[in-house]
């Protein structure tokens, strides 16, 4: 008789079983699933993000993540809620990207930047312990603090032509950077893969010119609070103590669409809805955007977002 | 003046860096989700051979190098350069010592060759993978040995020296694995 060969199961076969874990985690929490719209008539203004959008006139904009509605319902409802959804960022493609891709978000009201990122350990937890796997107690790391500890400059403090020559070093080759595509470069390349394996790795309080939504540290307006989640040197999660400032949104939003236009970049609507609800009023909250194609990545091992797709951007 | 953007960045493609062509062996985005893209991209520096890491921002256009491979017959060597034709259109170039290396000891008459080509001159000559050549000295075959266990050192004729099995004998032609050296079989006439 002939051995029976196993076929090895595609990794993508265990995506219904992280967003069973994921489910249950937040049905036990009594945090409500809601579905936004993938369809906006406003986008996202971050420079750094590109956007796909219809041909109507005016055109709707497909999200690059649903915080917008999130936000608009958290004024609204005001509950606790999370989001397991689609999202789609044009151009980004890689071995741990794919144009379009699945995002897990939630809010949590009245919690504290520390207490999210708690959460977000428990909830990774719970996910590695569904698979069978045990991940180590996560570390805390501040920003400037892993940034020291890897490049030896202050992300804070250290002066814009010293980090340009440190970009060179490693081999950057192009015009002399920003400030902030400088501390992307090395966070990137020289912080990032040096992070412990093994465990959640939590880096909080990005210098301010990165808050994005976050808000401004109030004991030091040089950071923000804003974190990002890694695991085994991969960028997992981003979440903030969100602004709930609406003037503060709107100057945001319209230095972004200046950027956006300084670097010849097409325009992008801001969302006016948003900051309606703002003004109405958003609660205190924090709130966290997790890749779930790079959760799944990491439980199974994949090192390819390809792996974890049944059909990624090229077949699709 | 071509350039490439490096959304159009892949493997093989050949790019112009301070002068020199290198071509592409990874290519990979970096992009933390709210900050600036980046591509990481390995390359081999066609010139030294050397490999490194460069990193552009995403966007950039990077000038490409005029590069080219072309399949080309060898003719012969005067010594100083080695002759190659382009059997499509007669075309001759002349390589230097430098772009043929140590792959010179494969090469016979007819063998047809990769040329890669920088601004028209042969700069990288790669011998066929596999060539059949003349032993021209070895010890003598030792009858009944086909187990191929150790073996002896052979001259070809074209000079290269290669280890074949005891039994081979001289005036054999066999064929060789120009990428590692080694000896394949024996070409039945």
């Amino acid at each position: 008789m002939k051995p029976v060969t196993e076929t090895p199961q595609p990794a993508a076969i265990s995506r219904a079983f992280l967003y069973q874990i994921i489910r249950d985690f937040f049905r036990q929490r009594q945090v409500l699933e809601v579905e936004t719209p993938l369809l906006s008539v406003a986008g996202n203004t971050d420079p750094a993000i590109e956007s796909f959008h219809t041909a109507d006139d005016p055109p709707k904009w497909l999200r690059t993540s649903p915080e917008f509605f999130h936000k608009r319902l958290l004024a609204e409802q005001g509950f606790d809620l999370f989001e397991i959804g689609k999202v789609f960022r044009r151009g980004e493609s890689g071995p741990r990207h794919n144009p379009e891709f699945s995002l897990l978000e939630w809010y949590r009201l009245d919690y504290t930047l520390d207490e999210l990122m708690q959460e977000v350990a428990q909830l990774l937890h719970a996910v590695y312990a569904g698979f069978g796997q045990r991940l180590r107690t996560p570390v805390f790391w501040r920003y400037d603090d892993v940034f020291q500890q890897y490049t030896g400059l202050s992300a804070l403090s250290a002066p814009l032509r010293t980090l340009q020559d440190a970009c060179l070093k490693t081999g950057y080759q192009g015009e002399p950077l920003s400030r902030d595509a400088c501390l992307d470069l090395l966070f990137s390349l020289r912080v990032q893969p040096e992070l412990e394996k093994s465990r959640a790795v939590f880096v909080s309080h990005y210098p301010a010119s990165q808050a994005a939504l976050a808000q401004i540290d109030a004991n030091d307006p040089r950071q923000a609070l804003r974190f990002e989640c890694f695991v085994d040197g991969m960028e997992l999660a981003n979440g903030y103590q969100e602004l709930t400032d609406a003037a503060e949104q709107a100057r945001r939003f319209a230095a972004d669409i200046n950027t956006r236009k300084q670097r010849g970049l097409p325009p992008v609507p801001m969302d006016r809805q948003l900051l309606s609800a703002l003004e109405t009023g958003l609660p205190e909250c924090s709130g966290v955007a997790l890749g779930l194609d790079r959760l799944l990545m990491l439980v199974t091992g994949a090192s390819h977002i390809q792996d974890v797709l049944w059909f990624p951007w090229e077949k699709a | 003046m071509a350039t490439y953007s490096t959304n159009e960045f892949r493997s093989g493609l050949k790019l112009l860096l301070d002068g020199d062509p290198y071509t592409i062996i990874e290519n990979e985005f970096v992009k933390p989700g709210k900050g600036q893209a980046f591509n990481r991209v390995k390359l081999r520096n066609l010139k030294t051979g050397r490999v490194l890491e460069k990193t552009f921002k995403s966007g950039e256009s990077v000038e490409v190098a005029d590069v080219m491979e072309r399949e080309m017959e060898y003719l012969y060597t005067d010594g100083e350069f080695y002759h190659f034709m382009d059997p499509s259109n007669y075309e001759q170039f002349e390589a230097p010592a430098s772009a043929v290396g140590d792959n010179a000891k494969w090469l016979k008459e007819q063998a047809v060759c990769t040329v890669v080509l920088w601004n028209n001159v042969p700069l990288i000559v790669e011998p066929p993978n596999f060539v059949e050549l003349k032993i021209v000295e070895t010890d003598p075959g030792v009858r009944g040995d086909t187990s191929g266990g150790g073996g002896k050192p052979a001259t070809l004729e074209t000079g290269a020296v290669v280890r074949v099995p005891l039994f081979v004998p001289e005036g054999e032609i066999i064929k060789v694995d120009t990428r590692s050296g080694e000896y394949v079989g024996r070409v039945k006439s």
